[in-house]
Parts: C-alpha cells; structure tokens; sequence
C-alpha cells in the first residue's frame, strides 16, 4: 500500500503478477501507479499516442475480484501492459501513428489484444510508432516523436519506439510491438530492453493494421527474458482469423529458460562483424560472445552470402506490400477524408494527400512502381528470388549451429533530427535486423551492456531455426543472468 | 458494305455467384437484398487489421465447376491482389486469381440449328466480388456505398475467342448456365446478377486469319441484351473498318435502352492491375483425393440428361432440351414421371404439361419449381384423372391453373368447381337427342354422306353440357343414333 508508485513499476512482469496473486499488491495499484507514471514522465517521453484510463481501471478492478476469490487466468493476471497503436482495440483511437486514421475507433479488438486480456492483462494504452510502422527511429509518428529514456535527445529507435521507450522508463511491465524489418529488436536495442520477433506465422496478425503482410509479425518488448517469454507464450498460436498463422503447438519457453549456455553452438556470420559497425558496439558484441565461450557454449564461424542484398530485396517487397495494403485509406469509410473536393479522384487524391505522411508517401511510390507491369519482372520477382537465397543461407548456417549472434544495430541510439533529411541512411539501420524478416525467422534483442562513450544500451541479436524460439530464450537467459540486468535509465 | 463480308469473333468472361451461406473471406452470410451493410463484418468492410480467410465450399465449388466442364484441376492453386481505386471496393484491391488459377482448359459444348458446337474454355478462377455505389440523387445528390456484395464468392469463367456469332454466344451462355446450375453451385439468376457476363468482340474478313483489335463489352445481365450488345458492337466495328477508321481496344457500357453500346474508358486510360500473389492468402492446395471425391459426386450433367430422355423416354430433341436449360425444372420433371409412372407415353404427357402451361404459369409467378404448389405429386393426380375419364382436357387446364395457384387436392378442385366430365349416358343421349331435333338439315346432309358433319354436332353437344360430356361417349352416341 505504502508501495511508491516508482517502485511499483520497476517490477518485473512476472514478480507483479506474483504479488497480485499472493494479494501482496492489488491489480488497482499496479494500474494506478502505471498510470501515474505515464501522467509524471510521458511530457517528455512521448511514449503513448492514448491512455484509457477507465478500460484499465475497470480492468484491474475485476482482476482483484478474480484474486480475491483465488482465481488466477495466468501469471500476467492484474499487470499493467501497452500495446503499439498498430493493434487495434474496440472503442480505443488506433491511429497507426497516421494523420489518415486521426479519431478511427476500431470496432474490433486485434486478436492478441484478446488473447493478453483473456489472460487478465490490462492494456492501459496505446503507444507510439512511426507512421504505419513504416521507420527506424519514430519521427515518422504523424503526431510526435518518442524520446529515448535513457537520453532524450536521442531516438528510441523505431518503429515500435513508444514500445521500447515505455518499457525502459517503467510506464508498463511489457509491451508488444511489431517487427516487419527489425522494428521490434532496433527499438529494443536502443532503449537496453528484450524484444522479441517471433517467426513469421508464430502468432496472429488479425487486427494489426498490416505495413507489409509476408513480413510482419507481432512480438513481445520487456526488461527481462523470462517476461518477454511469458507473454510470447500468451500471444502466440493458431488463429482460425488469420490464414498465415501456424498451427504448431506453442513451445513451453519458460521451462527451458534456466538450462544456461553449456553445449550450445553460437553461428557468428563473418559478414555482420567485418566493418560498418562502431566501435562501441563492436566491443560490446565481443564481448558477448566471449561470455557465451566462457559459458561453455562454442562459437562457430558461419557465412551469411546473401545478406548482402537484404536491404535492396526488402525495399522492394515491403513498398509493393505497403503500396496495397494503404489503398484502403481513401477517406471514403473512416478517417481523414478532405473537404472540399470535387469529384472522386480529387478526393480520393486530396485525402491521401492531407492523411499520410513522408515516408509511406515515399513507399507507395516505390512500391506501385515496382510492381507496375514491365517492371514487375525486374524488381518485385527479382527480390523474391533473392528473398529466397537468403533463406538458403541461413538454412545452411544452421546445420552447423544453434543459434546466430551478432549485432541488432550498427550504432546506439542516433540523435534525434539526425538522419531525417536522409532516407538512405536512415533505412541502414536495420541492415543486420532485416534478413531475419525475409527468412521468416525468429529474432531477439537482448541488452549486452553500454557502449563505453556513451553509456547507451547495446542490443545483441540472436537468430534461430524456424519456430525455435525457445533456443534463443534459452541463450538470451544465460547472457542476461551472467551479466545481470542493466542499470534503470535515469529518470525522465 | 455488307456485314456479310466480315466474321465477328467473340470470347465470353462469366461471372457466376457459387451458392455457399457464407462470403469468400468471411462468416458473413450471401442472402440478396437486406438493409444496406447488413451483412458486413471487419473483413468483408476491408478495415484496418482485418485479414481473409477462405471458405473452403468455394474451392469445392469452383472443382466441381471445372470438373464438370473437363478442366484439368491445379494442386496448387495462388490468389492475387488486382490493386485499383473504387468507392465499392472497400481494400482498394480486389482478391482473385491471377496466374496460377484453380482451373485450367475445358470446354462448353452447345446445340445451335441442330448442329454441335464447342468452346474451348482458358481457365476458371475464383474471386471476391465488389460492393455497390448507390446515388440518391432524389435526396441530396449524396453516394453511399452497399458492401452486402463484397466478398461474396464468384468464379469466373473464361472462354477463348472461339464464338463466331451473337447467337452462339447466347446458346454458350444458356447451356453454360444449365450446368452450373444443375451442378447446384450457381441460382442462374441473372436479373439479381448472380450471373452476368463480359464479351470481348471483334470482327475481321472473312477468310482472314489474324484477329481484329476487340473491344471488350462489360457486364450484361440477360440473354437479349448480350445477343444485343455483340450484334450492335460487330456493326459498328465493321462500319468503323468500311471507312478506313481503327477500331481502337477499349471497354464499352450496353446501354439496354438505346440498344448500342458505349466507350467506358479508353485504353491510354487503362488499368495498371499491379498484380502480385496475396500475401495473406496461402497457396489453395487441392489434394487428389477431393478431386476424386467430387468427381465421384458429379450429378447427370443437361446435355447427358437430354440424351437419355430421348433414349428412354422417347422425348424430341427439342422438348428434352427445353427440359433440361434449368435443373430445377427438370428435376421436377423427373419427379413428376416417377410419380405418374415411368413410360415413354406418360414422360410424353408430364413433359407436355411442363413445357406449355406450368412454364406459362411458372413465367407469370416467378417462382422456382422447388416452391410451385403445383407438386409433381399432384400433376400425377391430375393426369390419373383424366386417364379415368373424370376430367377432360379443358377442365384439365383449369384444375392445373387453380391447384397451381392455390396448392388445393386435384380431385377437391374438380369437385369445387363442377370440373368432373359427364359420362352418364342418358344425360348425354338427351343433350344429343336435343341436338339431332334442332338441326334437322344438318342430320340429312349428314346421313347423306357429309360425314366430317360429326364435328359439327359434337360441339354442338358440348356446348349444351357446358363442355363437361366425356368426348367418347358423345361420339359414341351421336354415331349410333345417326345411324352409323
Ligand atoms: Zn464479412
């Protein structure tokens, strides 16, 4: 009860949920005291695009009426959680970080907003996210930019930035993000958290307003491994909704967790730590893998060919993608629609015009030309050849180890308004993150200490077999647990 | 400049609804009519987040379509965004097949003169249908947008220019129609355009062997207006050449009214589709052991069924073609001989009955043969009736009309309305009697070898029973009492 609010919100997810559960904390506290922290620290932070206060307090309310009659949906039952504003929720602004979709109230909820709530999760908000998740840094939100916690003028990365931020700063236990081509692991990386991006078909897309269909995918953000697990494990399976999603069985990822390092065969790809990356992160990846050796894991020299061409195949399939999968917004049934225009196509024209952004802007254009007839051939076809060379890569690598390590981002968190003015450059960043989306493989971020200059977070990426996410919680526990967990970020 | 020096050359693309509850996508259900966006959900409106999920009956649909017009069947079947801009379709794309449909090759055998002919078939594929802009222009001048529509499931079937005349398109498209709907995955209903159909058309000289510039002709809902449509557009290609002017590939409206037909856009205006393979959509796997299961299930198709009726049944060509141009119908037929009993002669009565007055009636109500009160049951009672004497023809025609009406028995009508034939002979030999004394120069000619008077004095008999004397026994009676 005499619990500061601060101190609350610094548990892990797990821990909450624990104490709900022993009654040692009520669910309204762990709800008020996130809630109290977004209200002291989102001025600066720019984590949340909407708070429903009332759907979480109701939320928590009926969470401790299910505790106080020793009923328990799971260990996240009664604990603050958020939700990047590409999942959409019933009667709850889901904007998408886009002008276009300014005061849209879904009337459905994403299928993983069911399965988190069906699990008692309170969902207290939606959070920021470049425009359509379609950025690295998240100044592409239509409405502001999302601060790093740990430094302010910095980025958190994006494009699920507000994600990544509101974990770091203690606003929420856990978030979910998306990952179409390192949305989930940069941000990660950026804000020294854990974020997970499952293999494509893990877990459902129903209700995530879709950037680029064959490569996105839903994924878990938090402080702790164990926790990231847990709400994969909540989240993941087949939805009869979404024609995508697997039917595997999900694996038990919390029962493997604690097995360490020992054993375990670490691929490190000589084409992601052959130069373009900082010294500071280069260090500190190092230095990662020389724990896993002194774990007792071995680390296997591998070569990833193909990767070469990730960037260019991915800025051809995600724009195609995109340029489809934005035509609905057209002012015709919701959203932004211009005033004033006459006729159809003006207003059709005028809509998209006054609604989107830059950047989809941007990628509209470069996907209708790519898939437009006589250059379909050259560019869409031609990425998806290359798309499926880079799967060969990996699979060959995998027959020699468990699981790939190395960088998530060539650099910590960049400045804020620095790379903006340069498209190119700013697409750089997920150079080592993106190949994993093509393959359709999972990928994880888990913070391996601060770079030295300038004590930000650096994030090691590990990458798995298809549906092997338990490895990589698995190997991302050992590192996690020998080098203990980073310092809070300071405060806001 | 003769029309008669050019060959016009068409290919129809039809679009036919498959007849499954629910939408393409989603649960939504496919009833026609309802309250503008009854039947929309999520993923039928297109909203954000909202993702397809097919309904398996279609794709067993669109199998059972193509086995039944001997299309070989992909395994792996893909379906494809066709990216364009309309306030009905609600994603901005619709999803259909592009490159690797479901169905491929078959054929469309029809009868037209008395002579064969078959069109090659290029592919079957299935799509998502669109919505529907609805302007009320009485009101404000305002559009709204329908998506009842959208999602519901269609295939659409796609012949090669192989039609060399507007009434073998229309005979294609009728026996077309007559399978799907025996199939039982299409309502052949074209006034509501669960099937409507495309026609791309162009004309070249005789003898020539490249095909002229087509212009393609969109969405025609009946039998007149697409024989209409081709015969005005062949026309007016043919006039076009004839002045050294260029056909120029477009698609054109048919205006119903005026008869002719209308550019609708350009070709410097033409669609870029952007196609590209659906990315929430897995390859349609069809396994070879459904294949088979459906092909085992095929019902007798209209043209096998036509044939047996005149094996067995003794039917002409042409009423067992009448017959089976609609499943229902002949259905009921089949239903009605079963009934009254199996036989060449008895098929010959049923199909008679069906082919003139139910059809009539049918015409007149606009209902299915599933919902006539008229029952084949009941066709039978009335036929037995007239086999026993009880009714003759004209009384027939009115017990038919009324049950048909009403769903009443037969035997109650005839009853109800005083229908039943008078075979009582000393009732008729009075009326005869009557009639022999009130036309005594007649009797004279008669008896004095002017036999073909007997007609005369039948209906003479007739007309003084009120038409209800048993027609054999007034002959029989008249005979003998002229002395014969
Ligand atoms: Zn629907």
């Amino acid at each position: 009860m005499s619990t500061p609010a601060k101190e609350l919100c610094r548990l892990g997810l797990r821990e909450a949920g624990a104490g709900v559960a022993a009654k040692a904390i009520s669910s309204t506290e762990l709800v008020e005291a996130s809630l109290a922290r977004i209200q002291a620290t989102d001025g600066k932070l720019g984590a949340f695009l909407a708070v429903c206060a009332d759907r979480a307090r109701a939320a928590a309310k009926a969470a401790d009426a299910r505790a106080a009659r020793g009923e328990r949906r799971s260990e996240l039952d009664g604990v603050p959680v958020a939700v990047k504003d590409l999942f959409v929720t019933k009667g709850v602004p889901t904007t998408a970080g886009s002008r276009i979709l300014e005061g849209y109230l879904p009337p459905y909820d994403a299928t993983v907003v069911e399965r988190l709530e069906a699990a008692g999760a309170v969902i207290v908000g939606k959070l920021n996210m470049d425009e359509f998740a379609m950025g690295s840094s998240n100044e592409n939100s239509a409405y502001k930019p999302c601060h790093n916690p740990w430094d302010l003028s910095r980025t958190p990365g994006g494009s699920s930035g507000g994600s990544a931020a509101s974990v770091a700063a203690g606003q929420v236990h856990a978030s979910l993000g998306t990952d179409t081509g390192g949305s989930i692991r940069e941000p990660a990386a950026f804000c020294g958290v854990v974020g997970v991006k499952p293999t494509y078909g893990r877990v459902s897309r129903y209700g995530v307003v879709a950037f680029a269909s064959s490569l996105d995918q839903v994924g878990p953000l938090a402080r702790e491994v164990g926790d990231a697990a847990l709400v994969l494990r909540t989240i993941a399976g087949h939805d009869p909704r979404d024609m995508t999603s697997s039917t595997r069985p999900v694996d038990d990822y919390l029962g493997p967790l604690e097995e360490g390092a020992r054993g375990l065969r670490v691929g490190v790809p000589r084409e992601w730590l052959s130069g373009g990356l900082d010294a500071g992160v280069e260090a500190a990846i190092r230095a990662a893998l020389d724990t896993y050796r002194r774990l007792g894991a071995t680390l296997v020299d591998v070569s990833l060919p193909h990767s070469k061409y990730g960037i260019g195949a991915y800025y051809l399939i995600a724009p195609a993608e995109a340029s489809s999968n934005l035509a609905r917004y057209d002012g015709v049934r919701y959203g932004l629609r211009a005033e004033g225009a006459k006729g159809l196509k003006e207003m059709y024209a005028e809509s998209r015009e006054q609604g989107l952004g830059a950047e989809p802007k941007r990628r509209i254009m470069l996907g209708t030309y790519a898939l437009s007839s006589g250059y379909y051939d050259a560019y869409y076809l031609r990425a998806q050849k290359v798309r499926t060379l880079i799967r060969r890569d990996f699979d060959e690598a995998f027959r020699g180890c468990d699981v790939i390590a190395g960088p998530v981002t060539p650099s910590v968190a960049f400045a804020l308004g620095e790379r903006t003015g340069d498209p190119l450059q700013m697409y750089l960043a997920d150079i080592f993150t993106i190949t994993c989306n093509l393959a359709a493989l999972p990928g994880l971020s888990v913070p391996c200490g601060l770079e030295a200059a300038s004590g930000l977070p650096v994030g090691l990426q590990l990458v798995g077999r298809p549906f092997d996410e338990a490895t990589l919680f698995r190997a991302a526990r050992a590192l996690e647990r020998e080098l203990g967990p980073l310092p809070a970020p300071p405060e806001p | 400049m003769p029309i008669s020096d050019f060959q016009v050359v068409i290919g129809l693309e039809v679009h036919a609804q498959l007849l499954t509850a629910s939408k393409i996508f989603c649960g939504c259900s496919t009833a026609f009519g309802g309250a503008p966006n009854a039947h929309t959900c999520p993923v039928c409106l297109g909203l954000p987040g909202a993702l397809p999920a097919l309904n398996r009956s279609v794709v067993e649909m669109a199998v059972r379509t193509g086995l039944a017009l001997g299309c070989e069947i992909r395994p792996k079947s893909v379906f494809a965004r066709k990216n364009y801009f309309y306030p009905d379709l609600p994603k901005g794309y619709q999803i259909s097949q592009y490159e690797l449909p479901i169905c491929e090759g078959g054929e469309v055998t029809f009868t037209l003169d008395g002579r064969d002919h078959t069109a090659r078939l290029v592919r079957i594929h299935m799509e998502e249908d669109a919505g529907k802009n609805v302007h009320d222009v009485a009101a404000d001048g305002s559009s709204g947008v329908d998506l009842n529509r959208a999602g519901v499931p269609l295939v659409e079937i796609v012949s090669r220019p192989d039609l060399r005349s507007a009434e073998e398109a229309v005979e294609y498209l009728k026996a077309l129609r007559a399978i799907l709907m025996a199939l039982g995955v299409n309502d052949g209903n074209m006034q509501e355009g669960s099937l409507r159909c495309d026609a791309n058309v162009s004309v070249m000289r005789k003898g020539a062997s490249e095909l002229g510039t087509r212009c393609e002709i969109k969405n025609m809902n009946s039998f007149r207006f697409l024989k209409q449509a081709i015969e005005f557009e062949a026309r007016r290609q043919v006039e076009l050449i004839e002045a050294g002017e260029p056909v120029v590939q477009e698609t054109r409206l048919f205006d119903p009214d005026r008869g002719e037909t209308r550019s609708m856009r350009s070709k410097e205006e033409a669609h870029d589709y952007r196609y590209f393979p659906e990315p929430d959509l897995p390859p349609v796997i069809v396994e070879a052991a459904l294949v088979e299961r459906l092909r085992g299930e095929l019902p007798e198709l209209p043209r096998a069924k036509a044939e047996r009726y005149q094996r067995s049944l003794g039917l002409s060509a042409q009423d067992a073609g009448n017959l089976v141009a609609d499943a229902a119908v002949s259905a009921w037929f089949d239903a009605a001989v079963a009934a009254y009993g199996a036989g060449p002669e008895a098929a010959k009565k049923v199909a008679n009955w069906v082919i003139g007055e139910l059809a009539r009636l049918a015409n007149e109500t606009g209902e299915a043969p599933a919902a006539w009160k008229l029952t084949p049951a009941r066709l039978a009672a009335v036929l037995r009736l007239i086999d026993a004497g009880t009714i003759g023809g004209p009384g027939a025609k009115q017990v038919v009309e009324e049950v048909f009406r009403t769903g009443a028995e037969p035997d109650a009508v005839v009853k109800a309305k005083g229908l039943a034939q008078v075979s009582d002979e000393g009732a008729i030999e009075a009326a005869v009697d009557k009639v022999l004394a009130a036309n005594p120069g007649e009797v004279e000619k008669y008896r004095g070898g002017r036999k073909n008077l007997v007609g005369f004095f039948v209906g003479q008999v007739m007309k003084e029973m009120r038409g209800k004397g048993n027609p054999a026994v007034v002959n029989a009676l008249l005979r003998r009492k002229l002395g014969d």
